[in-house]
């Protein structure tokens, strides 16, 4: 079988995130920003799949396009979208926003250049994509049982938390 | 030429699906076949919805196109295509536009891993299970466009309500789906079979292996640890219908209210799209169903009606059913009015019986019910589910908004939290038991 993770389905899908990702922030309607955002997270989904994690894929598809993004448009709707039409839509903040985008663009650099020692230094072998979801699980709740609890409960505190700061009365 | 007839035959010997089998003649053929399926099955749904209804209230229904109103779906379909495509001058034209096909998308897209029979599925995903949920939470999406789009009050708050609901109901929806899953990596046999058999062996998310798992533990999960796969049944039941935005949970449509909810702008085309994608997301969601819990095109009795008598006894039910649906049309026949108005009728009646006959004893010859059996209990499987949702329709009245919310938040989730510790506990239970005797 032909591998389908061809250079035309990667330039493909940066490409729409890429697009994606600039019209999240030159859109002054939010709720297009936020379609845009959708569309950059399923080109990233299409990225997983390239690199044999079809879980990842899917937990993106489920958990972002699917879940974080519909509570986003929901609370988008609730606002008065034509007040925020009319308000600035970038504020001066740009020597801050220049030395974080230096910051990335460095790490970046570091990592194109330095980071050969970081990466197998050849393709994955083929076939295991069959046991990608048996891997993480196994690494989710063995090597990292810890971790992985220890974000669960932070996320719960969040949740509680949320719960309690919006009623008064419980 | 003769390379084509060898690369369409060597699929038909490889006993995978066609997408497994990287097979691009096939798969273009299933996808056809799927695609085809699904619009008779929603047209045949039309009918069925309103006839069924019709008689749940004591009418008769559609009785004027066709005979019996069978025509009825073909009048409503060219009649929606033929009408003015409106789009409201202060809506958001790009967003209007695209909402429909993007509902339309997710609704057929999850057909792609829905296994017909073990090698009828246009493909087959180790993930399928994920990709049904994932692709089938992406018609939410379409939804809030649409409603937010229409630049109006009932569609926005039709789609405040969809929004909410969707998001809710995912949740429970997840859990009972996370424990008929659990329930794949258990492979001991028998309804009380729990245990891994090897450090190997773990579960599955493919749609087929889920069904081929319930096959090699000879159980049905809706029954295995029972009652524990009945109640992750039921939540899914409930769930799905509230996903599908259907009677008693249409409250994103709810027409008493919202006159039409998120899709009261759209017109002709475009609101047949929506009407399209809602009936095959009603299919697509109880295929799930059917998959997960009710062994998928797994023969019922399997266990206790076995031997080849048996076996060719069930092959038969394809033929039988359609020579009863047959029956039907002649009798119906035959109590026509003999008046010379209803001539045509009567002779479109019987030629419509004649064809169900016709297939009927297609299906008796060895070479098709083979190959057909499994596609059949399959299709028979979620039309059950199809005659459940039209029956809730007739039945229940619809939940009020904190009502649905409750339900989904402080029933059906704890009950899939509690449910699905209880599964693990049982597939467990001979380590703790191990573990406890060591102490």
């Amino acid at each position: 079988m032909n591998p389908v993770a061809t250079p035309f389905f990667f330039y493909l899908l940066s490409g729409t995130m890429l697009i994606g990702g600039i019209l999240v922030i030159t859109r002054k309607n939010a709720v297009h920003s936020a379609l845009a955002l959708i569309a950059a997270l399923l080109a990233q989904a299409g990225i997983y799949l390239m690199l044999y994690a079809p879980f990842v894929a899917g937990v993106q598809i489920i958990l972002y396009a699917g879940g974080i993004m519909v509570l986003f448009l929901f609370v988008i709707m609730l606002v008065n979208l034509e007040r925020a039409q009319k308000e600035r839509q970038f504020n001066k903040q740009w020597v801050v926003g220049l030395a974080a985008a230096a910051a990335l663009g460095g790490l970046f650099i570091a990592v194109y250049t330095k980071g050969k020692a970081m990466f197998p230094d050849r393709a994955m072998p083929s076939g295991l994509e069959g046991q990608n979801t048996q891997k993480v699980g196994e690494l989710l709740y063995g090597q990292y049982m810890f971790a992985f609890e220890i974000a669960s409960l932070l996320l719960l505190v969040a949740i509680i938390g949320a719960v309690v700061m919006a009623k008064k009365r419980i | 030429m003769h390379e084509f007839i060898q690369y369409v035959q060597s699929y038909l010997d490889s006993k995978l699906t066609p997408g497994a089998a990287g097979n691009v003649f096939w798969a273009t053929i299933y996808i056809l076949l799927v695609f085809v399926g699904l619009s008779v099955a929603v047209i045949a749904m039309n009918w069925l919805e309103r006839k069924i209804l019709a008689h749940m209230q004591v009418r008769l229904g559609p009785m004027r196109v066709g005979p019996h109103g069978l025509l009825q779906p073909i009048a409503d379909a060219l009649k929606l295509l033929l009408k003015e495509d409106i789009i409201p001058a202060e809506a958001d034209g790009l967003v209007f536009w695209i909402a429909p096909f993007i509902v339309v998308l997710a609704a057929f897209t999850v057909f792609v891993v829905v296994p017909f029979g073990p090698t009828h599925a246009i493909t087959d995903m180790n993930i399928g299970i994920l990709f049904m949920l994932g692709v089938s939470s992406l018609s939410v999406l379409g939804i809030v466009m649409a409603g937010w789009a229409s630049n109006s009050h009932y569609p926005l708050i039709g789609a405040l309500r969809s929004s909410a609901q969707m998001v809710s109901y995912e949740v429970a929806m997840g859990l009972a789906v996370v424990s008929a899953i659990l329930m794949t990596s258990l492979h001991g046999a028998g309804l009380y079979g729990a245990g891994v058999a090897s450090a190997g062996d773990s579960g599955t998310l493919s749609m087929i292996g889920i069904v081929q798992a319930q096959q090699e533990q000879g159980v049905w999960f809706v029954f295995k640890f029972f009652p524990l796969g009945l109640v992750a049944f039921f939540i899914f039941a409930i769930a799905m219908v509230a996903e599908t935005n259907r009677a008693p949970f249409d409250l994103p449509e709810a027409e008493s209210e919202l006159t039409a909810g998120f899709h009261t702008e759209y017109s002709g085309f475009r609101w047949s799209l929506f009407f399209l994608a809602e009936y095959s997301a009603m299919i697509a969601v109880s295929s799930i169903a059917v998959t997960l819990w009710l062994g998928g095109w797994l023969r019922p009795f399997p266990n206790l009606l076995h031997g080849s008598v048996w076996d060719l006894v069930f092959n038969l039910f394809p033929g039988i059913t359609f020579l009863f649906l047959a029956a039907m049309c002649f009798y119906n026949t035959a109590r026509m009015p003999k008046h010379p108005y209803f001539k045509i009728q009567t002779m479109g009646l019987a030629g419509f019986g004649a064809l169900l006959g016709l297939i009927g004893l297609v299906m008796f010859v060895p070479a098709v019910f083979v190959r057909v059996q499994d596609i059949y209990w399959f299709a028979i499987k979620v039309a059950a589910f199809m005659y459940l949702y039209i029956w809730y329709r007739g039945t229940f009245p619809r939940y009020r908004f904190d009502q649905l919310m409750k339900v989904g938040w402080k029933i059906l989730l704890p009950l899939g939290l509690g449910l699905l510790i209880l599964t693990a506990l049982m597939g467990m239970r001979a380590e703790l038991w191990h573990w406890a005797a060591s102490l």
